[in-house]
């Protein structure tokens, strides 16, 4: 999973510094190991240094002073781009297509239309798969190896409907956390 | 692109007050498998019943090679059913009484077929489905599966220009549906058959060229457009 883009996704709610980033992380994607501290630095480093973030100041409330970061534009820019961006249609990509949807609706992206994009790679990649199973002489190894891809595409799929039918309910969700 | 087919132009369909059809529009080109998914009650079942003449839309165009559907009297309809169409539902479209040879030839008696031309080639099209030594069975007598394959036998023996499949798979499990799909998708890409396949399930419909859903009566794509 990319974890500078989770974080872009996260900073476009606002500034934020580091361990609160953390914090909203783990709970945002609960089945992901939690994000380590030092990680959380490093990346919020590299988004600095390619102009995606910048710091917004210092925040020391009562306790030790703590950087904030903002989002840069070209943060939102990259950020748009990659939740938009179609995954290569292989099995177990469902943690990444998972993440899109979720920093797009943190980050007021476009979920839906990227469901729909990711949905025609699905099914171009199992049309190719079914046609390879079908054809005549196809031997059993192949059969088995393309059922295998096709039913966890097809678990992408199903998936992806439910999530495209409760968008907005989801939404509103998220918002709320 | 080649000139479509079929053509559903704006089809507007109420079952009483309950809107099915809400403006969706499809074209169908010769030879090519289309594939038409949506969730239940998204208007599936309504819109392949308007294109193959079943049912009239209530407002719209359905135009097959030329000739207008929605204008053309029931006479004309029926006659394309028997002719260019054939049809393929979940279950229920063979007759119980009559032997899987017997459901397969009617459709070439009906067109005029001399009887025994007509069973010699119901039973070519049994053995083409894998069904060949059921041909004495009566429908209630064989598994799904072969109950499909002997619909799908009856639907394709007149050699129709259009094949409607609505949920086809819908009642069987996986390799039953496989070999269904498989018969039907290589049977109508050797004689070019253009089919319009209704299902639910993504796995049936990787076996079309092109995928089309709709929602709420429209295609998901002009929905997208008019919220644009
Ligand atoms: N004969 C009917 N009488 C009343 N309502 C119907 C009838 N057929 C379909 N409908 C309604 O029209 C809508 C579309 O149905 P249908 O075309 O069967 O959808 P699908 O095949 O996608 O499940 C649904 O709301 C359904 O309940
Ligand atoms: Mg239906």
């Amino acid at each position: 999973m990319s974890t500078r883009h989770v974080l872009l996704g996260l900073l476009a709610a606002g500034p934020s510094h580091g361990y609160d980033l953390k914090r909203r992380h783990d709970e945002q994607f609960p089945q992901a190991r939690p994000l380590a501290y030092g990680q959380v630095y490093t990346t919020l480093q590299r988004l600095v240094r390619d102009g995606l973030a910048e710091v917004e100041g210092t925040d020391s409330e009562g306790g030790p002073e703590r950087t904030l970061y903002r989002s840069t534009d070209a943060g939102a820019h990259e950020l748009t781009r990659w939740a938009g961006e179609v995954m290569p249609p292989a099995p177990f990509v469902t943690n990444e297509i998972f993440a899109k949807v979720v920093v797009s609706i943190l980050a007021s992206g476009d979920p839906a239309a990227y469901l729909t994009a990711q949905r025609a790679a699905h099914m171009a990649r199992m049309r190719e798969l079914t046609a390879v199973k079908t054809a005549p002489g196809t031997d059993l190894a192949t059969a088995l190896s393309a059922d295998y891809a096709l039913n966890h595409l097809d678990a992408d799929l199903r998936w992806m409907t439910t999530t495209a039918a409760r968008l907005t309910t989801l939404t509103a969700e998220v918002d709320s956390a | 692109m080649s000139t479509p087919l079929l053509t559903g132009r704006r089809l507007f369909k109420a079952h009483g007050s309950t809107p099915a059809l809400r403006g969706a529009s499809v074209e169908l080109h010769p030879g090519e498998i289309l594939a038409v998914t949506g969730a239940s009650g998204s208007g599936k079942s309504t819109l392949l019943h308007c294109l193959a003449g079943i049912v009239r839309p209530d407002e719209g165009t359905v135009e097959y090679a030329g000739e207008r559907l929605d204008e053309a009297s029931e006479a004309r309809l029926g006659e394309l059913r028997r002719t260019e169409f054939g049809v393929v539902f979940q279950f229920g479209q063979l007759i119980p009484e009559l032997t899987a040879v017997d459901n397969v030839a009617l459709p070439l008696l009906l067109a005029g077929t001399p009887r025994q031309a007509a069973r010699e080639r119901a039973i070519a099209w049994l053995e083409r489905f894998g069904v060949r030594g059921q041909e004495a069975l009566r429908p209630g007598e064989m598994s799904g599966g072969q109950a499909q394959r002997v619909s799908l036998a009856r639907a394709l023996v007149t050699g129709p220009k259009v094949v409607f499949a609505d949920e086809p798979t819908g009642a069987l499990d996986s390799l039953s549906g496989e070999q269904v799909m498989t018969a039907l998708t290589h049977t109508a890409r050797e004689a070019a058959t253009a089919v319009l396949l209704i299902t639910h399930d993504a796995q049936v419909a990787a076996y079309a060229d092109r995928e089309v859903t709709l929602r709420d009566g429209v295609l998901a794509a002009e929905a997208a457009e008019v919220a644009r």
